[in-house]
């Protein structure tokens, strides 16, 4: 371009590229204005936790009672082979992996918006009751009504649970919800239902008592296709406004004033981040009941791993869905429910954790 | 809230505090005076003091006065320790058991019965107390080695990642044992009934070393909370007020949890509660967690006592239903603060 009176024009000025300390990709959209910053260790990571997933589902697909190679596996999958293998394979142990998978993403979706809310790294659904609002629920089916249904058993768990969140979120509501507020509002309201639960489980039989607890601490016993078709569609239904929460979500992680001075609606971007978490737990919890610790550990987990502030959405739902579908192929094994593997095998992982940040300084 | 001047402030608290101590003589004299045996009162304070070996007199020395003594120092412990903890982690949702003391009581008596077959209640107690003092320690070691020395976040993390395992194998042990179910899900609930004023004795040394701890690392406690940098340019010494802090907390609720089984919440609630009202000064908070954390245990006690005389509405489910009530119209009717 030749030069217009005094002053030249010259090539844009490209700034000089931001050295983050860490090495990165950037993915933008041509038409859309949308644009992500990928991490490359985050891809390693999530890559990573994508192959074990792999060679977890494929060993839980293939061993049991009824012991199968990993070609039989393969081939009942693409609908080869023996129709006795197909039965086993698509029938009865895919649908229980499928929904251990999807439990772990929407637990870890679930746990890493509430510890954004909450600011806190013991920020969980549980905080505002819904572990305990849904075991209500599900002990008033199972002990006072006398119904061993599973439809009822769930129904209950989720009204339960969303009524106690919907309690909670009102009393700590005063124009506005502060997360300070509705932490102590949520610890009052879930020691009380905590202590009608302790009360139920007493004045039982033991047998009673065991059914219940075993309930209580999540499983996926006997769960199919039928129960896996109406979780696939909410949970599928559910991830869009997660996506759409994000951007906000990570906003608000600056604070309040920060947040509302980048132009995000910080209360209203709470209220519906409130609301999918509940969702996302509250389905968790009718499919498997209220399945402990994934929400807490996942998001932790995934943090350390990648080594990323923030969100980090993605490698949580990749842990929580490897550490569910984990623990789901060892409580196979040894014949307990799904809930006290993961409390366990996650408990010991972020000790490994801790041990190996204390190793390497 | 309104600000006051210092002077004006320690008279306050010291008023309330007047107010408190006089609640907790009260709630003690019903205590022992009311139960599920109806008695005149005239009765029972004949019993104190004429020891003459009816059943009446019996009731009262050996179910009435212990559970009153049992509460006048379990709830201390509770209440001081949530305190501390929650001065330490500056964490709301830090409660006693996050340092893994609850889930290390529990494993052992889950273990004591389990294993060793063992169903009294005296039995427990010093597998209860044993487990409780060997997974602080783990807790503490995990969390405070390193570089960094002992920070708030690491000790809670390890302190949830270690209750988290040994509570899942607690958990997986009690489900394939149909009697050690039965024995853990009602010790799992804590209670003042039915223990010895002999297990109380045994124990009580420790919850008072306990609490003399906490009264005297209180200062240092107020100087830390201004942050770890400030606190040592102002001569603090951070790390052994740390020790210290963990040192007690353990003896508290190890002690408490042994003494009467976990009782969930007061530990959590009364400081919060009490925190509204004096301010954040640690010296006011500690002495007053423990008077309030006795009257919330011994008054949920004594309310159990007589909407079911059967003893079902042990303590522990009784604190929560009387709390959390407290607990949620403070949160919503003061300024909410943060720690």
């Amino acid at each position: 371009m030749p030069p217009v009176g005094d002053r030249s024009v010259s090539a844009p000025v490209v700034p000089p590229p931001v050295d983050f300390g860490r090495r990165g990709y950037v993915v933008r959209a041509r038409r859309v204005a949308a644009s992500a910053r990928l991490d490359r260790r985050a891809i390693v990571i999530v890559a990573a936790l994508i192959v074990v997933l792999l060679v977890v589902s494929v060993a839980t697909l293939a061993i049991g009672t009824y012991q199968l190679t990993v070609g039989e596996v393969v081939s009942a999958l693409f609908g080869q082979g023996e129709s006795r293998v197909r039965l086993i394979v698509v029938e009865w142990r895919l649908p229980r992996l499928l929904l251990a998978i999807g439990c772990g993403i929407a637990l870890a979706i679930s746990g890493a918006i509430f510890q954004s809310i909450t600011r806190n790294p013991l920020g969980s659904p549980d905080v505002i009751g819904l572990d305990a609002g849904a075991y209500t629920g599900a002990l008033v089916v199972m002990l006072v009504i006398g119904s061993g249904s599973y439809s009822l058993i769930a129904a209950g768990s989720v009204i339960g649970g969303l009524a106690t969140a919907a309690v909670v979120y009102l009393l700590a509501y005063r124009g506005g919800v502060e997360g300070f507020r509705l932490i102590i509002v949520g610890i009052g309201v879930g020691a009380l239902l905590a202590s009608f639960n302790t009360y139920f489980l007493l004045i039982v039989d033991v047998n009673q008592a065991i059914v219940a607890a075993s309930w209580g601490a999540g499983s996926l016993n006997a769960l199919g296709w039928d129960q896996l078709g109406p979780f696939s569609l909410v949970l599928l239904a559910l991830l869009p406004f997660v996506v759409a929460l994000a951007p906000g979500l990570s906003q608000g992680e600056l604070g309040d004033d920060a947040a509302q001075a980048l132009g995000s609606n910080v209360e209203r971007t709470r209220l519906f981040s409130t609301i999918v978490a509940v969702a996302l737990t509250a389905l968790v919890t009718a499919a498997a009941g209220p399945i402990s610790f994934i929400a807490l550990v996942a998001p932790q987990l995934a943090k350390r791993m990648t080594g990323l502030p923030g969100l980090g959405l993605v490698a949580s739902a990749a842990v929580g869905a490897t550490l569910l579908a984990t623990a789901d192929f060892i409580a196979q094994r040894i014949a307990l429910p799904v809930g006290l593997v993961t409390v366990s095998a996650g408990g010991c992982y972020l000790i490994w954790l801790l041990v190996r940040e204390y190793r390497r300084s | 809230m309104r600000t006051r001047t210092p002077a004006a402030r320690n008279a306050l608290n010291a008023a309330g505090m007047l107010v408190l101590l006089a609640a907790l003589l009260g709630i003690c004299v019903l205590s022992v005076l009311v139960g599920a045996r109806d008695m005149a009162a005239s009765d029972v304070i004949k019993g104190l003091f004429v020891f003459d070996g009816s059943t009446e007199h019996l009731v009262v020395w050996e179910s009435r006065v212990p559970r009153t003594l049992i509460g006048l120092f379990v709830g201390p412990a509770l209440g001081v320790c949530g305190a501390l903890i929650q001065a330490f982690t500056r964490n709301p949702l830090a409660d006693p058991g996050i340092l893994g003391v609850n889930a290390g009581a529990s494993f052992a008596v889950t273990i004591a019965v389990g294993l060793f077959g063992i169903t009294s209640a005296s039995g427990y107690v010093w597998f209860a107390f044993a487990g409780a003092l060997i997974v602080t320690v783990a807790v503490y070691v995990l969390g405070a080695t390193g570089r960094s020395g002992i920070t708030p976040e690491k000790l809670t993390l390890a302190g949830v990642a270690i209750s988290a395992v040994l509570g899942g194998v607690a958990s997986a042990i009690t489900l394939k044992n149909r009697e050690a179910f039965d024995s853990v899900r009602f010790w799992a609930v804590g209670s003042l009934a039915g223990r010895s004023l002999e297990t109380l004795w045994a124990i009580v040394p420790f919850i008072v070393v306990g609490l003399v701890l906490a009264i005297a690392i209180s200062r240092s406690l107020n100087v830390i909370a201004l942050g770890d940098d400030l606190g040592r340019s102002l001569g603090a010494r951070v790390d052994v007020t740390r020790v210290l802090t963990i040192a007690s907390v353990t003896l508290l609720a190890g002690g408490a949890t042994a003494v009467a089984g976990p009782i969930a919440f007061v530990g959590l609630m009364v400081p919060h509660a009490v925190r509204w009202f004096t301010g954040p000064d640690q010296r006011w908070i500690i002495p007053y967690s423990m008077v309030a954390a006795a009257i919330l245990l011994l008054v949920s006690d004594v309310v159990g006592r007589i909407l079911l005389p059967s003893a079902e509405l042990r303590v522990g489910i009784m604190t929560a239903v009387i709390g959390a009530p407290i607990l949620i119209l403070l949160a919503r009717r003061r300024m909410a603060h943060g720690l």
